[in-house]
């Protein structure tokens, strides 16, 4: 059950909330009799036993009269769905506002993403060949249109308000090739930045999905060289090459759980306590904290769990007095020392022009 | 209004009821005649309870988005009206899609499946399915765009900016303080994974964009949808980033020194690399001074801003803040 399901099973649900889905769900069943309830029930987000309440409220309705003849006939008895004398209710209903904007919403930022729009989709439905453009490049385009002349003028005008920029364009030739490796089901080699640690590695990947999260595309893969599942910013890739041999995810394998976020503290990590000024206050909502604590004057105490605390150091350095390190103490002393010997640099090199 | 209220399943028996009748019909129906077709109404205690009822359940219905119309029945007695559901305007009309469009579809209802919208995204797609289309989601396996909506203002403020509705709710500044805004909301923009709103700031007099996340406490409406027309020049993405990006983009070439294997980010820019004892000269081509200081600061002691002299000066400034800051609070 996926997190939206879960989130939409939950009770409280309004009666024209339920309407909504009713009216979803007669010609649905009328598209697809026979359906074992298991399935529409998930489906539609909801448990057996809903469906089935929602199959007993549909029986007792019907056509002005409501004679036996003029009743929805709904049959479930042996564990699949017949529907009939619905005609009526055969049509689905137009779009809410709310439904077209999402579907429209998250095309128009697909369209916008460099690198997939090769990708989009291919004629038959799976992810094309964004290398060599071989067809189907527009899909999303095409889409958007059918969409929009479907769900009306007043849907495409307000949902053209809402707009998401789910990834940045700095990863466009990268995302390409680790698409390419994706759908071909290929070893990729990649050259990847390490900001944290300010290296370069190298290393074979074996990919398992591009996700986009919070605007950047991430490939989660097997790393060879860690011998674990990783996730590579798809913009820190310098180069990438697909490899001739196939991706081989051990068994067993399974994707980490982004849904709370891409930030798991490991029980090793260190906590590092800084201190922010009111001009690095935004350092609190930007980074994952364990802790904020206001102080006075607009001045906050985080901690921050990391498992690399260099990048404290760099943070702090680049913040220009807005941060200092609060603890540990050698994190706060080399702080110190380096942006000391950084500074005799510069006075040297003034003494020599 | 006698008896208790009816349950929720009740309600949405009566609903559906009405649905039908409307649909089914294809003469408007009086109110009478609606009180006999549903037979939820014949149970209502007088005509006055059911006049109330009819006439919440008509507004709630219009409210979901069905078309319930109001028409004279007979031109030449103009005195009464009748209720119908336009079967066309009802019903979704037909969308003939081809396979990658409905990938293409797939994907963009997926990436909603963590956002407070996930239930509106899936049953958009159910719509399709109930149409015709057939959508196997499992054709988008492996790419996974997400669009999320962790503000918790976002459903208040999405749903009044769809209705042109004014809001008004308390605005955290940078400083912690706060203070409440009233606000037409224009647009609704997530750049880098933050939500914005840019809308007419109503005390100030001017366009103005709102961080999501700095909204405190409850959104409230103030008076009546569709109370303003959006300016069509209004262009809620280059707000945004203007703000989101801030900073002015003074642009100039610049020359750094970087120690040993040092300053990847640096490296991976550069239009030239000049190796020479230990040390490695790099060339950026054009690039916003202030963000280029802050990044060589960041690299401490491992690199040495030498030219532009604004860019020294930012590095010198930074890490000489960040040596006073180490001393203590200041």
């Amino acid at each position: 059950m996926s997190a939206a399901e879960r989130r939409r099973a939950t009770p409280a649900e309004s009666a024209t909330a339920r309407l909504g889905r009713l009216l979803t769900l007669v010609p649905w069943l009328l598209d697809h009799q026979g359906i074992p309830v298991e399935e529409a029930a998930a489906t539609f987000g909801v448990t057996s036993a809903q469906m089935e309440a929602d199959l007993s409220l549909l029986f007792v309705c019907g056509t002005p009269g409501h004679l036996p003849d003029d009743l929805i006939d709904a049959d479930w008895e042996d564990g699949r769905i017949f529907l009939s004398n619905a005609e009526s209710l055969a049509r689905p209903w137009r779009f809410t506002l709310d439904e077209a904007l999402t579907l429209m919403v998250g095309l128009r930022a697909l369209s916008q993403v460099g690198g997939l729009a090769g990708a989009g989709t291919d004629r038959d439905g799976s992810l094309a060949d964004g290398a060599t453009g071989a067809g189907g490049g527009d899909a999303v385009e095409r889409a958007l249109a059918k969409l929009e002349a479907a769900a009306g003028a007043v849907a495409s005008s307000e949902s053209a308000r809402v707009s998401v920029s789910i990834a940045d364009d700095a990863a466009g030739a990268a995302l390409a090739t680790v698409s390419e490796a994706l759908r071909s089901g290929r070893r990729v080699h990649l050259s990847y930045l390490v900001p944290s640690r300010d290296e370069t590695t190298e290393r074979d990947v074996d990919p398992m999905r591009l996700v986009s999260i919070e605007s950047r595309w991430y490939l989660e893969g097997w790393c060879h060289r860690a011998e674990a599942v990783r996730l590579f910013r798809v913009d820190r890739i310098v180069a990438a090459t697909v490899l001739d041999a196939a991706g081989a995810i051990p068994e067993q394998v399974v994707g980490r759980d982004l849904t709370a976020g891409l930030f798991v503290p490991d029980p090793t990590d260190l906590d590092v306590v800084i201190e922010t000024g009111p001009d690095a206050a935004w350092v609190a909502e930007y980074y994952p904290t364990q802790s904020v604590t206001e102080l006075e004057g607009g001045f906050r105490r985080l901690v921050l769990r990391t498992g690399d605390p260099g990048w404290v150091a760099r943070l702090v350095w680049r913040l220009g007095g807005s941060a200092r390190v609060v603890e540990p103490a050698d994190l706060a002393r080399s702080v110190r020392d380096g942006a000391r010997e950084a500074l005799a640099a510069y006075d040297a090199l003034g003494q020599q022009a | 209004m006698a008896g208790a209220a009816p349950t929720p399943a009740a309600k949405t028996e009566r609903l559906l009821n009405l649905v039908i009748a409307l649909l089914w019909t294809r003469r408007p129906l009086t109110k009478a005649h609606i009180r006999d077709a549903v037979p939820q109404y014949q149970q209502t205690a007088s005509i006055e309870a059911f006049d109330r009822m009819f006439e919440r359940d008509k507004d709630e219905l219009r409210d979901l988005g069905i078309p319930l119309v109001t028409e004279v029945i007979d031109p030449l007695f103009d005195d009464e009206l009748g209720y119908r559901i336009d079967r066309r305007e009802y019903a979704l009309p037909p969308v003939d899609l081809a396979p990658d469009e409905v990938t293409a579809l797939a994907l963009a209802a997926r990436a909603w499946s963590q956002a407070s919208l996930a239930g509106a995204a899936s049953m958009a797609l159910n719509k399709l399915r109930a149409a015709g289309v057939e959508i196997d989601e499992r054709s988008v396996v492996g790419i996974e765009p997400t669009i999320r909506t962790a503000e918790p203002a976002f459903d208040a403020v999405r749903a009044a900016l769809v209705a042109r509705q004014v809001v008004s709710f308390e605005y955290r500044k940078p400083d912690g303080s706060a203070a409440a805004r009233t606000v037409q909301p224009w647009g609704l923009t997530s750049w880098r994974g933050r939500w914005y709103l840019t809308g007419f700031d109503l005390d100030r007099g001017a366009e103005r964009v709102f961080r999501l996340g700095r909204v405190v406490g409850a959104v409230t409406t103030v008076g009546k949808p569709g109370a303003y027309a959006v300016p069509a020049d209004h262009r809620p993405r280059v707000l945004v980033a203007g703000v989101a990006d801030a900073g002015p983009p003074s642009e100039s070439p610049a020359v750094i020194r970087l120690r040993g294997g040092a300053g990847q980010t640096l490296r991976r820019r550069a239009v030239s690399e000049v190796d020479d004892a230990g040390w490695t000269t790099v060339t950026l081509a054009s690039t916003n001074l202030e963000r280029l200081a802050d990044e060589v600061a960041g690299f401490g002691p491992e690199a040495l801003a030498i030219s532009p002299p604004e860019l020294v000066a930012g590095v010198k400034a930074r890490l000489a803040g960040a040596l006073a800051a180490a001393a203590g609070p200041s």
